[in-house]
């Protein structure tokens, strides 16, 4: 078995027009970064894109927006893209926007074989519209149906050669779940170890849902908000 | 200057807001005015601040030079984190708020109405920018409160007989907060609890459209 790819653009080779792809991260933070620079080079179109938020003007997914290449995009929260609005309002994009709690679980249960849920979240709100509401124990909920893809881009701290990653700190976030939700997941790491480096109970994804693995070649890890408190004077 | 008025406003809301808190409560604390509550936690009580894009025990803002980009809270600004933080995925994340473990859910509203119904992530004709985390904050914390300013900065009333905007959830506050007043969502519609020092009850009953019950044992905001 061997799932290491020697580059980015090996590990998206063959990601095909109108595909459905996952895209890991929060914010800027976690993002695949060497992956969706390799897929804007492959010139792939019409993708319909997963993702909480579609990364800011210039950069992580906003780079995407930018060449053109997303037809549909899901997520929780597209604030930071101007270019956005103006693709939204000419009608190139389509944005589906759902409660971020939805999204993360739609994801999960598409992985672990479940096909619908029901939420509290967004019911009497217009994510509920066209969907069905059920009351158990006296409260509402809606049903929610599970979220696949094609695809999955994820980005980890640390990888081994069979794919079991370990993420750092707030990283994580959807990364875990995408691994499992899509038919192929590609994950990109900081650094990629021989099978046993990572002590096994501290696999927060395990290899079986990752398919192909590369090492990123550079990584700019970007903040989009830099807050910061003063040092006091002793 | 108006943001001087805005930002010493904002600093009561904030410091009432923070007095909700009580030793042991795990709270999410949304973007903008929410946030600052953290900076206000009554001596002796403990809080664990929760963030949703996978994070317990948030701590303050790195000193420069510190700030790390895996670390971040869900305002996707830079945090730290403190001894006993634990951090974990986004569907974890939404597990534990949807699973009603979170005793607090403290955000910003751009309406309120008598039910409690909240709307505070759409303005039809402008910019659609999404809901994030909101909808399932308000539908699962165990207790929600508003905290925002009475009323827009044109003078109109926030908070509604019923809600005008696209809503966030349905009856879901529980108390709102502003800089006139402290008021309880209860079965029988708004209850003004606390006035600001110097107001009537009347005078917050002219900033609200809402009709206000006044409470047996009117207060007057302590801070």
């Amino acid at each position: 078995m061997n799932k290491v790819y020697a580059s980015a653009a090996e590990a998206v080779a063959g990601i095909p027009d109108g595909a459905t792809v996952m895209v890991g991260g929060f914010g800027l933070c976690g993002i695949p970064e060497n992956l969706i620079d390799a897929l804007i080079a492959t010139g792939v179109k019409n993708l319909r894109t997963i993702s909480n938020n579609l990364g800011i003007d210039g950069f992580g997914m906003g780079k995407m927006l930018e060449a053109g290449m997303i037809a549909a995009h899901t997520g929780s929260y597209v604030g930071e893209n101007r270019l956005l609005e103006s693709m939204v309002i000419a009608r190139t994009l389509e944005v589906t926007l759902i409660p971020q709690g939805t999204l993360a679980e739609r994801i999960r249960a598409a992985g672990a074989g479940i096909p619908a849920f029901f939420t509290p979240a967004g019911v009497g709100t217009v994510v509920a519209e066209g969907k069905e509401v059920r009351e158990f124990d006296g409260r509402s909920y809606v049903l929610e149906r599970a979220l696949p893809a094609d695809y999955a881009l994820i980005k980890a701290w640390r990888g081994d050669r069979l794919g079991n990653l370990v993420y750092r700190k707030t990283a994580r976030n959807f990364n875990p779940m995408m691994a499992a939700a899509a038919k192929v997941t590609i994950a990109e790491v900081e650094e990629l170890v021989e099978p046993g480096k990572i002590d096994p109970d501290h696999v927060i994804t395990p290899g079986i849902y990752v398919q192909r693995i590369v090492q990123g070649a550079k990584y700019e890890r970007r903040i989009e908000r830099r807050t910061l408190r003063e040092r006091q004077s002793a | 200057m108006p943001s001087e008025i805005d930002a010493k406003k904002r600093e009561r809301i904030v410091r009432r807001a923070a007095l909700e808190l009580r030793d042991g409560f795990y709270v999410n604390l949304g973007i903008g005015m929410p946030t600052l509550v953290a900076n206000h936690v009554p001596p002796g009580i403990e809080v664990i601040l929760q963030s949703e894009n996978g994070m317990l025990g948030v701590g303050p803002y790195p000193f420069p030079g510190e700030e790390n980009p895996d670390l971040i809270n869900a305002g996707k600004e830079t945090v730290t984190e403190l001894p006993g933080s634990a951090y974990f995925s986004s569907a974890e994340s939404f597990a534990m708020i949807r699973g009603g473990h979170i005793n607090l859910s403290i955000l910003g509203a751009m309406e309120v109405d008598e039910e409690g119904t909240l709307a505070n992530w759409m303005v039809p004709g402008k910019v659609i920018k999404g809901m994030g985390g909101a909808m399932d904050l308000v539908a699962s914390a165990r207790r929600v409160i508003v905290t925002m300013e009475h009323t827009t900065r044109t003078g109109a009333p926030k908070i509604l007989h019923r809600c005008t905007l696209p809503i966030t959830g349905l009856r879901v506050v529980d108390t709102i907060i502003t800089e006139m007043a402290v008021i309880t969502v209860t079965p029988a519609g708004l209850r003004l609890d606390e006035v600001a020092p110097g107001l009537t009850p009347d005078d917050v009953q002219q900033a609200t459209e809402a009709r206000l019950l006044i409470s047996d044992n009117l207060q007057t905001i302590t801070i």
